[in-house]
């Protein structure tokens, strides 16, 4: 592997006593065999010893539970309000399809979605916050700013919070359209649709009650899936806004060589996605009464 | 091949798949064209920095003097470039594996799913950036755009190998299959010979897909200072304009283009994926008005 760990924790251009050097990595184990400091790695995590952050000089979880809350306020709130506002502008595009709704919504969806995140972001910073100045270009707070209450406080960190939710909603709101649309679209052509018709229901009541329950399967599947998106999404969104998240760590952990960090967010965010999934199957059982939980 | 026409005629009144379709087309002209740009990229005039749009430089030039629009030009080749050849590496991994995993469904076909599971949901961008990262680092003499193209190749196959998997897994099942064996083809033979010809058509769209995909990951890359500095490309002109300020000095013919580029080639590439999984899907099929 590239770059060695030791040489970090040495002030940059110092000459250094090998010994030292010497020192440094036993200390780490850094000597031993890869299969040995793999194995030490393994039994550590499950002790939930996530290992010493060579750049922070921290543990690793330490350092990862101080800039975890910041990133899940943001993927929390864009991710619910994208799916809310996806799924429910889909349905109704996918039942008027054709329609000017359906091909005004569609092609806004593939614009944002063919969007680069970052760039979106640098759109948003350059129209609102440097031109407009409505809202502040990065950070989570105002600096020098000391709070009188809790709701300056609160409202602080809304307006540094907007453009990055923005930015994060627009992008990961098109896929929850689509998917909606077309499964919306897949569900009308099926005979129990003409069956409720038949029965003299009105349009509202087989939309509601008959093609978007059987309309919202496939698409509860997808969010599970676009959450490895949505972590990209985050990672470059937090870099454009300086948004302290775990997606600006990763960023970091990368060019300063910090592998345990490194390994460490990769773990979070495995375990994140895996109960995401998790939840998503749980709320498939609720909304699909034919699946049931073992 | 006698389906070509039959297609053509069908694909040609999708509406989206012809916008998709000329949309491709236009960016493979100019980087063909490239070559006729008014100015060479990468030569600086240093009398002629920070200029908006004007008669002589149509998108203007950048902070060391660069003409915009030449560059604009010649980093349409860069993305499609990416583009196909990161494409090309993920179909054929994700063929492989697709293959291999709706073949053999026992040992073989379980262990490959949940290799497919994991890069399915694992976070792609995180891991491109750490496999760019180690090998810009290793003393591999290998270019960086090739590496670029590798990290987005080996990440993006997952989608790919499980469209496969479940066509395999109803293809196998036809009597030919069983005919084939009968007479002694080989597993392999069966594979490649039988099954993939009969899978390829629906995979088609899926690949189109990857490579909107892959031109997105190519410029975020490139943003993150992890593409080849000495390529012009839409995503190192971000880079450059964004390590220059530009978001801060207003330079926004520096910022602007090209992310409409990027977006329209993304736009063309998705909507032909788009197209022809309504064709392959008739209940998708576009009404007419």
């Amino acid at each position: 592997m590239p770059g060695d760990p030791a040489r970090l924790l040495i002030p940059r251009g110092r000459a250094i006593d090998p010994s030292i050097m010497e020192r440094m990595r036993e200390f780490y184990g850094l000597d031993k065999p890869i299969p040995i400091q793999l194995l030490a790695y393994i039994v550590q995590t499950f002790q939930l010893n996530l290992g010493y952050s060579f750049y922070y000089k921290a543990p690793v979880g330490q350092v990862i539970a101080a800039w975890l809350p910041n990133t899940l306020v943001l993927v929390g709130i864009s991710e619910a309000v994208a799916i809310v506002l996806g799924f429910s502008v889909g349905a109704i595009a996918g039942w008027k399809r054709g329609k000017r709704f359906d091909i005004i919504s569609t092609t806004f969806g593939l614009t944002t979605w063919s969007m680069p995140t970052f760039w979106l972001g640098i759109v948003l910073i350059m129209v609102f916050s440097v031109r407009l100045g409505l809202f502040p270009v990065g950070g989570v707070r105002t600096l020098e700013l000391q709070y009188a209450n809790i709701f300056q406080q609160l409202a602080d960190l809304a307006a540094h919070l907007i453009l990055p939710v923005i930015t994060l909603t627009l992008v990961s709101f098109a896929e929850y359209l689509l998917i909606m649309r077309n499964s919306l679209v897949d569900v009308m052509t099926e005979d129990f649709v003409l069956t409720a018709r038949a029965k003299g229901l009105t349009e509202q009541r087989v939309l509601r009650d008959h093609v978007i329950p059987n309309a919202l399967l496939p698409s509860v599947t997808t969010i599970a899936i676009a959450l490895g998106f949505i972590v990209g999404g985050a990672l470059q969104t937090e870099i454009i806004f300086s948004y302290p998240g775990i997606g600006m760590l990763t960023f970091q952990a990368i060019e300063f060589r910090d592998y345990a960090l490194l390994q460490g967010l990769f773990f979070i965010d495995a375990l994140l996605v895996i109960i995401a999934n998790f939840a998503a199957d749980i709320i498939y059982t609720y909304i699909d009464p034919r699946v049931k939980l073992q | 091949m006698r389906n070509v026409s039959g297609f053509w005629k069908v694909y040609s009144a999708n509406r989206k798949g012809v916008i998709g379709l000329g949309l491709v087309l236009f960016f493979v002209g100019v980087a063909v064209f490239a070559g006729l740009a008014p100015f060479d990229p990468s030569k600086v005039d240093a009398t002629r920095t920070w200029l908006p749009p004007n008669r002589v430089n149509w998108l203007g030039t950048d902070w060391f003097g660069h003409d915009l629009f030449s560059q604009m030009i010649h980093g349409t080749r860069v993305s499609l470039f990416v583009g196909v050849f990161a494409t090309l590496i993920s179909a054929i991994i994700g063929t492989m594996i697709g293959l291999l995993s709706g073949y053999y469904t026992r040992l073989i076909g379980e262990f490959l799913e949940r290799v497919v599971d994991f890069f399915l949901v694992i976070p792609y961008l995180p891991l491109m950036i750490v496999l760019v990262a180690v090998f810009e680092a290793t003393e591999i003499p290998i270019p960086i755009l090739w590496i670029v193209i590798f990290a987005i190749g080996v990440t993006g196959w997952s989608g790919t190998a499980r469209i496969i998997r479940s066509q395999v897994l109803t293809v196998k099942e036809r009597q030919f299959v069983d005919r084939a064996r009968t007479i002694g083809a080989s597993d392999m033979r069966i594979m490649i010979r039988h099954i993939m010809p009969n899978v390829f058509p629906l995979v088609f769209a899926n690949v189109v897909l990857t490579v909107a995909g892959a031109v997105l990951a190519e410029v975020t890359l490139d943003f993150l200072g992890l593409g080849d500095i000495t390529t012009i490309s839409w995503g190192m002109m971000l880079h450059f304009a964004l390590s220059n300020n530009a978001m801060y000095r207003g330079a926004w013919w520096w910022l602007i283009p090209p992310g409409l580029a990027i977006i329209l080639l993304v736009m063309g590439f998705t909507l032909i994926g788009y197209s022809v999984e309504e064709i392959s899907n008739p209940r998708l099929r576009e009404k007419k008005f």
